[in-house]
């Protein structure tokens, strides 16, 4: 426990240096890209919970980013002016639910506050983890992958298909977050720093409640799980209920990610919830380790930015599903863990 | 009162009838050793008392309660724990921390108190690492405890194994052939580990191939063939018993 608690330090110090620097040599529109990497590399931390340590694949994550971004991003830009008469709006004015603001055209809008949005996309993730959860974990491997990539495929084609998300297009005008006055997340240029901090304690937060998690009675237990299932089940491990506990966990922290990031960009399109996102979240996880928290925090963080920046060119997905293949193929452990005289062993031994 | 008792258990897989109409108990304090040729239904019946199958039709009482059909983590949290034919211990983990496993059910804490490491979660996760450090010393395999569990030699897997069970801290404790794959001299220690182990009071029911050890070591045996229950008697009754020698030696040289 101490190690970790030591390298929880280093982080907190790493991502001060990341901003001071970035700052000194006035390259500070790296934070933006930065900050959307924090958000993405929560969605990994979940699911080097559900995926490393438990052992249950999702391929289906970015449905639940897309729930958070979507639900908070529809109520908080859905105009409510033109139903004001009506009971529910009137009962939400006055339990204080709604904000009224004015858009880009100078336009009134009367909606949800953001608080309400993030709050219920984080009920709506994890209703839905629960619900979905319930069936789809007693497969266990490969059906477990297509259950939850079915689940992707579905969450996809309503986001592109439903007006109210905005088909094609997305939800845009998403308002800030404000959180406390005068701290909001938003992608303001002068709220920039802010933000950045905003999103690396919630990665250093989410970082600590993991290593906690790992290394306790429900840690084995999840470890256990991965490992032998039926002994785990004999030692007296509920196996379904923990699947579904850290499934819906993890949902709920890629709809968090999902929520944050929407108001951070003013915006969601339903890219966010394609199939090639989860198979992105899968190739971080796979390329830090699997059962790594900082494995994966690297690789989400390193792999996100450089896709962010550009690096990847018009062949960003197919990077990400390079990586996959290759990770399997040749570093299972990870790229962390990779010897590499071993790795040049094993590619030229033929099997 | 027995400590474990079925009445009447039928299963069958398809078209095959694993057991057919079998009753037997087991009394608290004892070695039962269940017996039988190869697909005589032994680990099905061990299958049906700790919940990872559910019978057709029949009861099985254990320490006064009905069991059968029950999910195998509720039956463990009654105080029945298995081990299994082929080894299931949990890659990744030291020796410790499997046997830590073992205590899972005497112990609280849920996702957010291990998550926040509140007091009582701490103070908990001491006592399961003093427990567990408890039961590898009294198998004499507390300096294995920081080794990687799936990594030891067969017979230390197999102990292990044992361990996590009795961590348990189980009434009944079922043994599935724990001493298939192991030498002459680990089947002999084997042998004195299980005594130790009723004498500690829990109460051990037992599939073996290892007639030598079953006789030495059993209060009682009973002959599982084609899913029916040809004998249940004393070890002494059952090496005379004519029946038993015909299932294991064949009909002509029983006769011999």
């Amino acid at each position: 426990m101490k190690g970790e608690r030591i390298k929880i330090g280093l982080l907190c110090l790493l991502l001060v240096l990341i901003d001071l620097i970035t700052t000194s040599v006035a390259r500070t529109y790296y934070l933006t890209q930065l900050t959307m990497s924090l958000y993405y590399t929560l969605v990994v931390l979940g699911l080097v919970l559900l995926m490393g340590y438990a052992g249950q694949i999702s391929l289906g994550h970015a449905g639940f980013f897309a729930i958070g971004g979507y639900t908070t991003a529809v109520l908080s830009t859905y105009n409510l002016l033109k139903y004001k008469d009506s009971a529910v709006v009137k009962v939400s004015s006055e339990l204080g639910l709604l904000t009224l603001r004015e858009n880009l055209y100078g336009e009134q809008i009367l909606s949800f506050h953001p608080w309400i949005g993030v709050l219920l996309s984080l009920v709506i993730a994890a209703t839905v983890a629960y619900l979905i959860g319930i069936p789809v974990l007693k497969l266990k491997g490969h059906y477990l992958a297509m259950a939850t990539l079915g689940f992707g495929i579905i969450v996809y084609r309503i986001v592109l298909g439903t007006p109210i998300f905005g088909e094609a297009d997305g939800v845009s005008d998403v308002p800030p977050f404000v959180i406390l006055p005068g701290l909001s997340i938003s992608g303001q240029m002068d709220e920039r720093r802010a933000n950045y901090y905003i999103a690396s304690l919630l990665v250093v937060v989410v970082v600590y409640l993991m290593t906690n998690l790992i290394n306790s009675r429900v840690g084995r237990a999840l470890r256990a799980i991965h490992g032998a299932e039926d002994a785990a089940e004999s030692a007296g491990v509920d196996t379904a209920e923990y699947k579904l506990k850290v499934f819906v966990m993890s949902a709920v922290i890629a709809a968090l990610a999902g929520a944050f990031l929407t108001h951070f960009n003013g915006g969601i399109g339903p890219s966010e919830a394609s199939v090639m996102k989860s198979v992105r979240y899968v190739a971080i996880v796979a390329a830090g380790g699997m059962a790594s928290i900082w494995g994966g925090l690297t690789m989400a963080m390193l792999l996100n930015f450089l896709s962010l920046r550009g690096y990847f060119g018009q062949y960003d997905d197919a990077v990400f599903g390079a990586v996959l293949i290759l990770i399997m193929l040749f570093a299972p452990e990870g790229l962390l863990r990779v010897n590499p005289a071993g790795l040049l062993k094993n590619i030229f031994k033929r099997s | 009162m027995a400590l474990l008792s079925a009445k009447g258990l039928n299963m069958s897989f398809g078209g095959l009838k694993a057991l057919k109409d079998v009753s037997f108990s087991v009394e608290p304090g004892t070695i039962k050793a269940l017996i039988g040729p190869n697909g005589a239904g032994k680990t099905t019946l061990f299958n049906l008392i700790s919940g990872y199958l559910k019978p057709n039709s029949g009861v099985i009482v254990f320490d006064g309660r009905q069991i059968q059909g029950l999910p195998p983590h509720r039956i463990a949290s009654y105080g029945i724990a298995r081990t299994f034919q082929h080894i299931r211990l949990f890659p990744g983990m030291t020796v410790l921390e499997n046997v830590m496993l073992g205590l899972h059910t005497h112990t609280r804490s849920g996702f957010l108190s291990s998550m926040l490491r509140l007091p009582r979660t701490r103070n908990e996760e001491r006592f399961v690492r003093e427990e567990a450090m408890q039961v590898l010393k009294m198998m004499g395999i507390e300096d294995l405890a920081d080794r990687e569990a799936t990594r030891l030699a067969y017979g230390q897997q197999r102990i292990v194994e044992i361990a996590r069970a009795l961590a348990q801290k189980p009434k009944l404790l079922l043994l599935d052939e724990p001493a298939a794959g192991l030498n002459i001299r680990e089947t002999r220690q084997m042998g004195i580990l299980i005594h130790q182990i009723r004498q500690s009071g829990v109460t051990v029911f037992i599939v073996e191939h290892d007639m030598s050890l079953v006789m030495e070591i059993s209060d009682e045996v009973m002959v599982l063939s084609y899913g029916e229950k040809i004998a249940e008697d004393h070890p002494l009754a059952i090496q005379k018993n004519e029946e038993v020698i015909k299932v294991y030696l064949g009909e002509e040289d029983a006769q011999n």
